[in-house]
């Protein structure tokens, strides 16, 4: 199975997966060898403790380890809100998440993983938040790569997907950005600094609302460089709680981080912020610049809606709202400029401050998804994660552009691929090095003939001489011999009609081996001819042609050569 | 008694001369030549195991073989070879012998049989390679014997099937090297063997292993270097492998697709899948321009790098490599960049208030839209968002070289380029803000983007800084608000990096005169005049102050109406600064005053001339020198030599070449002088006290000569010829000195010994130079040459003392460009009266800056500069800076900011101490060195020893404390 997320959008059961789906009845350990999951995100892991403890599961669940340490941080903040603050009964517990974190196996990237005698997988870079990673999965010589979410462009804390050419027999990808192409991001982040700096010079102070982790981070380690650059000193501030936690992991897992990180954290760990500091809820009262960052990132509730209401009325400040906005959200309200805000209690806010919208997204654009299909070459792709009006562009767009089929099929919706399967097949070193001694060009891409004999034993294959095969199999050689018999009409007697025969295919077959022998008779490297005469007809002589089987070819063409007559200047 | 032992002496003594006499060069290689290869022999014959063979050839191999003795070694090395069964031992052997074939004097086609002939029966298959590699070396040592290469071509041949990678590889190897060039030519000579030496290698474009891939495609390239025309059939092979699995031959592949197309631009190939055609140039380019976005970056750096150099690719191909089309919901959205070009020219700038400013507008046709382009499309744009920073740095070069050839591209790229000058790493950065440098008189910089160049004034690393300031000298401004903009934004630099003001000033001083028109209206403003009131006087002394005059009177120069506009405060600090920082302010013509430069302005360009004139005549007075008597010589080498200093203290331009050629004369009048002593009239035992002079004088020779070699930049080889002359004219001056001054004659052995070595080695180094020295000193000494090996030291300086007097007078032929190398230490000042505070036995930093100009050799200025520092007790401190340390801002400068540490025990009170630069030089690292030496196992040769040093720079005098540690 791969991912095990749940639906932000619902509040009912509906918010996660059904899994009778997939076992109709009977417990799910019978039915799935092992669960994989991409990243940390919610709407790609959220459902796991419910599915492996309430539903019920035991199998071994893939991850690799950054997600493995930030996962449960999560699914514990969300558990918390669900439960404490909306009071939710029948959710899993924070023993549940400890519990299932124990049957996480984690998995480093390029590593190959066996899972059991036949599935193994294997863990690519996918670039759009720490940890995410792509997965291939074979079973023989099929297989699948399941991209999750990921990212073509690198940015400031994590570097671009990559996978090598792997041809598998399907890419699953998602298409978020199926119909998008965007703009270089360097545009975007120059544009946020500039906003950023133009309104701490002017002495106002800067909101940013994030999500606590993904972008965040992006974000934080964009103003640290640029406020390292430019030797600023206005304070930055990120509400604690959550995110300390995980910045905790960011720290450790620099692997996973781009070239830049990667390259001076000996020096200084990029995450280490020096002018970023954790935020008191005094601070917000405090006078003079500063650049706060607070979840959650609609504000739609939370920290950041309470410095958003504080700051709202000097028109010196600024909201960056850096992402997407659900409708029904204060995000969205400002952002599409409504100027006056009713909050509860019917108060009425007024925002004079300025609103800017930036969009840092971690997703492929179209051009991305597609330069990914190009990398790994699949026979096959299936669109996923995204809107259905928009995979049928990008899917159309893969078929022509790339000649790969591609599948977007819909929930619930079985989609069933013709592979070829290959048989690997053992050859005798013997017979391979006689057939390496014939071939004269190296020509790698062609396929070649090959005599021999396959012998297939215990569900194993072998390809070996013929001589070898019969000597293993205790069996005599038979030989088979085709005979022919071609009519010539010819005076002559026997021995000068067969001397004829061996003067015409003398002259033809200049790369045989061509004899006379004594008795009469005409030999083709192993090919027998006689003349013989029927007693009947003095006038038409018979050829009596003989091969063997393993010179059908030969053979075949010698009576069709004879079957045209000798020629008559012979004579 | 004596006379007796005197004798044996001269006895001795000349047996050694004459067995030098002999062979100079051959002595070593007699002695052991036999011992060499005999104990290689023994050593081998001893071997018990293959482990102790291979021992014993590998201490064979560190030390190095002589010419003369390779033969034998050959032999006793092919002899054991075929006695010998173990691989490994074979193998060394085989790579001995490649590396004595490569041994020069050594002629390596008497084994070449013997090689062959051992490949032919060897069954390993890495020996095999081996001995193709060591047929390579022998191939290569004798480039003109045609059969010897068919020959070893057709052993290549043979083996091209061979099952290993390893020996297919080595085939391919020779055959790229070795192959023939000129077809026809071997046609006649042997019908036989006329390979088709390309198709051979073609073949093996396909082959299953990819080493083997690689390898065929480095052949073809090798091909291609040689000089070999390559075919334009390859060009088909060479596109399929770009889609190769492995990266080494996709990389290799972009670089033959690359020569491919500069060999055939202009020819024509279809574009599969359609009728239409294109130029082969540009089909190329857009193959390497998809190889920009390949899974690998090795592929990526290269094909980023080899996209700069297609200068004759189409131009709206060019422009498609920075176009990339947005769409957002499959509606077409403009770029940033469209639409900061938009507002600007609708006279409105950047709101970016709105959610839906970028909102997507047209509907974009789903047919059209082709998400993986067939050409150059967004190449450059995908190029500089990558992932890893060598791709960047490698597309920002191609850039810029792009840029350079086409303006209308240059004028495309500004808007990437301006984006790089926020990349994340600074080398990026750096890389970016030169690059827009040298493409600058390309451009004009519209407002939005002058604003984001000038955000990263506020940057802190200084590097970056400085590079922004170059550019700003150099960039083209549109608007007049720019200028104003640009001003500010460098006057906040200022104030927030005070350091940072000569940097600042100079880039304002051009800034200003390249821009008169547009500075003009800024004028009351910038200096705050007002038409009825007077304002207050500024501060002479405020650096911004200093500032925004440089930038107006610079604009003044070429702009006359501009100074009406002046206060009266500004006309006297007008003649201030001119005075103070001339190099910043121009000379100006300015209203009711005397124009103090209206005389020497217009002169100063028809001086040129005059002076170019009489620096040549006073030199060419000085060649009738010989005809003078000695005391006439002199004074007219002292007026010359005089001449000669004002001139180059009065013309800048001049000042190398007249400074370079009063040092020689100097050394010319030290050499008459010391001549001139009475003391070679007296008798020997009274010269002791008068020697003083003649030997000063050769010291001095000496050091000046040292200077003229190794100061001056742009100086040729035949100057070297005359001060190396000159050199061993004062060598055989010392050596007069000396033997007229010591009493014994055993220091004299060694020093005629080795005086005569240097005239040997002078003869050999300089041999082609030779017949210009007509009647000179060494011409002379050469002349005498046998007679001096044979004589007694006593009698070779008598002979050198007269030629010596009689040798000629040498022309210093003038280079054409001559530079005096120069450094000027801008920090520490030297003006500070707080000293430098530290506690005793730790370590304190002192910051040095300093520029260096015209410092020969940028590759080897590291080992060259030092800092040094004099400790009053002193004590003096040798410092080399890291080759990082230096920066290269400009031809023929260069920048050295490093940190110096010092350290001492603690001092009562603060004391100064002298810094000072320091060129340091080898003379013995002109000449070549032993080639064998180059064969690899050798020992690292120590070749930066120095000989000597030559302060270049004035000592800067730093206060420092060490104050005792507190307990």
């Amino acid at each position: 199975m791969l991912d095990c997320g749940m639906h932000m959008g619902f509040n009912d059961d509906r918010r996660f997966p059904d899994f009778s789906y997939i076992t109709q009845n009977g417990r799910l350990t019978d039915f799935l060898d092992c669960v994989i999951i991409s990243h940390f995100h919610l709407d790609h892991c959220g459902a796991l403790p419910y599915f492996s403890e309430m539903v019920g599961y035991d199998g071994p669940i893939y991850m690799t380890h950054p997600t493995q340490a930030i996962c449960p941080i999560l699914l514990e903040d969300y558990r918390k809100i669900a439960v404490d603050k909306k009071g939710e009964a029948n959710f899993f517990t924070s023993q549940m998440i400890k519990d299932c974190m124990k049957k996480v196996v984690a998995v480093h990237l390029h590593q190959t993983v066996q899972v059991d005698d036949e599935l193994e997988i294997k863990a690519y870079y996918a670039g759009h938040v720490l940890g995410a990673a792509m997965f291939q999965i074979k079973v023989g010589s099929e297989s699948v790569v399941y991209t999750g979410d990921y990212n073509m462009t690198p940015d400031r804390h994590l570097g671009a997907a990559w996978i090598d050419k792997c041809r598998p027999n399907l890419l699953i990808t998602e298409s978020t950005y199926a119909t998008t192409i965007r703009d270089s991001k360097r545009c975007r982040e120059r544009d946020f600094l500039k906003k950023v700096h133009e309104t701490v010079e002017r002495g106002g102070k800067v909101l940013i609302p994030v999500f606590a982790l993904g972008r965040a981070q992006e974000l934080c380690i964009l103003l640290e460089t640029f406020w390292e650059r430019m030797n600023l000193k206005v304070p930055i501030y990120f509400s604690t709680g959550l995110t300390e936690k995980a910045n905790h992991y960011y720290k450790l897992f620099i692997p996973w981080t781009n070239q830049k990180i990667r390259k001076t954290f000996v020096q200084r760990n990029m995450f280490e912020f020096k002018h970023i500091k954790a935020f008191d809820r005094a601070f917000a009262d405090n006078p003079g610049p500063m650049v706060v960052f607070a979840t959650p990132g609609m504000l739609h509730a939370g920290q950041s809606l309470q410095i958003f209401r504080k700051w709202a009325g000097n028109e010196k400040n600024m909201v960056i709202m850096p992402g997407y906005c659900v409708q029904g959200t204060v995000g969205h309200k400002i952002l599409s400029g409504q100027r006056k805000l009713e909050m509860e209690g019917r108060q009425v806010l007024e925002v004079k401050m300025q609103v800017e919208y930036m969009s840092f997204s971690a997703h492929a654009d179209a051009k991305g998804i597609m330069q990914l299909v190009g990398q790994a070459e699949p026979e096959s792709v299936l669109l996923v994660h995204g809107e259905a009006k928009k995979m049928e562009f990008l899917k159309q767009k893969i078929e022509q552009e790339l000649r790969v089929s591609c599948y977007m099929p819909a929930n619930g919706e079985t989609v069933t691929l013709p592979t070829s399967l290959s048989i690997p097949v053992g050859i005798s070193l013997g017979l391979l090095k006689q057939e390496m001694a014939q071939g004269l060009l190296p020509e790698a891409k062609k396929p070649r003939l090959l005599h021999g004999t396959l012998i297939m034993k215990d569900s194993n294959f072998r390809l070996v001489s013929s001589e070898q095969a019969l000597k293993e199999l205790g069996l005599a050689e038979h030989q088979l011999r085709f005979t022919c018999r071609v009519h010539l009409h010819d005076t002559r007697k026997e021995q000068e009609t067969a001397l004829r025969v061996y003067s015409h295919l003398k002259s033809i077959l200049k790369d045989h081996c061509v004899q006379h022998l004594p008795d009469g008779s005409v030999t083709v490297e192993s090919i027998l001819i006689q003349a013989a005469a029927p007693s009947e007809d003095p006038g038409t002589k018979v050829l009596l042609v003989s091969w063997t089987y393993q010179d059908e070819e030969l053979g075949s063409f010698l009576t069709s050569l004879l079957k045209k007559g000798l020629p008559q200047a012979l004579s | 008694m004596a006379a007796h032992l005197k004798k044996r002496v001269y006895e001795e003594f000349t047996k050694v001369v004459q067995q030098q006499q002999e062979e100079i060069a051959t002595k070593k290689l007699r002695l052991t030549k036999p011992s060499k290869s005999a104990a290689l022999h023994i050593d081998l014959c001893k071997a018990t195991s293959p482990a102790d063979a291979l021992q014993y050839l590998l201490q064979f191999a560190r030390k190095p073989v002589e010419a003369e003795s390779v033969e034998g070694v050959v032999r006793i090395l092919l002899e054991h070879y075929y006695k010998e069964n173990d691989p490994s031992v074979r193998l060394k052997i085989a790579s001995l012998l490649g590396l004595l074939s490569k041994t020069t004097g050594f002629s390596p086609d008497c084994i070449m049989d013997d090689a062959i002939n051992i490949l032919q029966n060897e069954k390993s298959h890495q020996v095999l390679a081996q001995l193709l590699d060591t047929l390579l070396a022998i191939g290569t040592k004798l480039p003109e014997n045609q059969a010897i290469q068919m020959r070893l071509v057709d052993v290549a041949c043979q083996h091209l099937t061979d099952t290993s990678h390893g020996v297919r590889n080595k085939c391919l190897q020779l055959l790229g090297n070795l192959g023939s060039l000129e077809k026809s030519i071997t046609k006649d000579a042997e019908g036989l063997a006329t390979r088709d030496v390309q198709k051979i290698i073609g073949d093996y474009f396909s082959d299953q292993d990819p080493r083997v891939r690689t390898a065929a495609i480095k052949a073809m390239l090798q091909l291609h270097e040689r000089g070999l025309k390559l075919h334009q059939t390859i060009y088909n092979q060479a596109c399929k492998l770009l889609s190769d699995d492995y990266e080494q031959v996709r990389s290799a592949a972009v670089q033959l697709i690359w020569v491919v197309s500069q060999l055939y631009p202009e020819s024509i190939v279809p574009i599969p899948s359609s009728n239409e055609e294109i130029r082969l140039v540009d089909d190329a380019f857009g193959k390497i321009c998809h190889m920009v976005s390949d899974g690998s970056w090795v592929v990526r750096v290269q094909a980023a790098k080899l996209l700069g150099s297609m200068e004759q690719v189409s131009s709206h191909f060019l422009e498609q490599t920075l176009d990339k089309k947005l769409m957002s919901d499959l509606r077409r959205k403009r770029t940033a960049h469209e639409r900061a070009k938009e507002l600007y020219s609708s006279g409105e700038f950047s709101s970016g208030r709105k959610w839906g400013d970028d909102a997507p507008k047209e509907e974009v046709d789903t047919g059209a839209v082709n998400l993986i382009e067939s050409g150059a499309c967004g190449a450059f744009v995908h190029g500089l968002e990558d992932e890893m920073y060598e791709v960047r740095i490698a597309a920002v070069e191609a850039l810029c070289m792009l840029a350079q050839s086409s303006p209308s591209f240059a004028e495309k790229c500004l808007d990437f380029l301006v984006d790089m000058f926020n990349d994340e790493i600074e080398e990026v950065r750096l890389q970016s803000i030169h690059t827009m440098r040298k493409i600058s008189n390309n451009i004009t910089l519209r407002e939005d983007q002058l604003d984001t160049v000038l955000a990263v004034l506020e940057d802190s690393s200084r590097d970056i800084r400085e590079a922004l300031h170059e550019l700003l000298c150099c960039t083209n401004v549109s608007t007049k608000e720019g200028i104003h903009l640009a001003l500010v934004e460098l006057l906040k630099n200022l104030t927030k990096y005070p350091t940072d003001r000569d940097s600042i000033w100079k880039c304002l001083k051009f800034l200003g005169s390249r821009h008169p028109t547009l500075v003009l209206p800024l004028v009351p403003e910038l200096l705050s005049t007002h038409p009825f009131f007077d304002t207050a006087e500024p501060d002479m002394d405020d650096p911004a102050y200093i500032a925004v005059l440089v930038l107006i009177f610079n604009a003044a120069k070429t702009c006359p109406t501009m100074p009406a506009l002046f206060s009266d405060h500004t006309f006297r600090h007008y003649a201030y600064l001119r005075d103070s920082l001339s190099h910043l302010v121009p000379a100006l013509r300015l209203p009711g005053r005397k124009l103090v430069s209206s005389a020497v302005s217009p002169s100063i360009i028809s001086q040129e001339d005059p002076s170019q004139q009489f620096l040549q005549q006073s030199l060419e007075r000085v060649y009738t020198l010989q005809h003078l008597d000695p005391q006439g010589a002199q004074e007219l080498l002292e007026f010359t030599i005089r001449d000669l200093q004002r001139l180059g203290e009065l013309q800048s331009e001049l000042a190398g070449v007249a400074d370079f050629s009063a040092t020689y004369l100097r050394c010319q009048l030290l050499l008459i002088k010391a001549l001139q002593e009475k003391l070679w009239n007296v008798a020997a035992p009274l010269y002791l006290k008068q020697s003083d002079l003649a030997s000063a004088a050769a010291k001095q020779i000496m050091e000046e000569t040292y200077k003229m070699e190794f100061m001056y930049s742009g100086v040729e080889n035949k100057q070297v010829v005359i001060i190396h002359h000159m050199r061993l004219q004062a060598k055989a001056l010392q050596l007069i000195v000396t033997a007229r001054t010591t009493r014994g004659l055993d220091p004299l052995f060694g020093m005629c010994e080795k005086f005569l070595q240097e005239v040997d080695f002078f003869q050999r180094y300089f041999i082609t130079d030779l017949p210009h020295l007509q009647d000179s000193f060494v011409d002379k000494l050469l002349d005498l040459m046998p007679r001096l090996m044979t004589s007694k030291p006593a009698e070779v300086v008598k002979i050198l003392q007269t030629t010596l007097r009689q040798s000629a007078f040498l022309h210093l032929p003038l280079p054409e460009q001559i530079h005096k190398a120069s450094a000027t230490i801008i920090e520490p000042a030297g003006e500070s009266d707080n000293p430098l505070r530290f506690t005793s036995g730790l370590v304190v930093a002192l910051d040095v800056d300093a520029t260096l100009e015209h410092v020969q050799d940028p590759q080897n200025t590291v080992k060259i500069q030092v800092c040094r520092v004099l400790y009053p007790d002193g004590q003096a401190q040798l410092i080399h800076p890291k080759p990082a340390d230096f920066r290269n801002p400009g031809p023929g400068r260069h920048r050295l900011i490093t940190q110096v540490y010092l350290s001492h025990t603690a001092w009562t009170e603060p004391c100064q101490v002298e810094v000072r630069l320091l060129l340091s030089y080898n003379s013995s690292a002109r000449i070549p060195k032993c080639p064998w030496m180059e064969g690899g196992e050798v020992s690292p040769q120590v070749e930066t020893s120095i000989e000597g040093t030559i302060p270049f720079s004035k000592p800067v005098k730093v206060y420092i404390m060490p104050k005792p540690a507190r307990r």
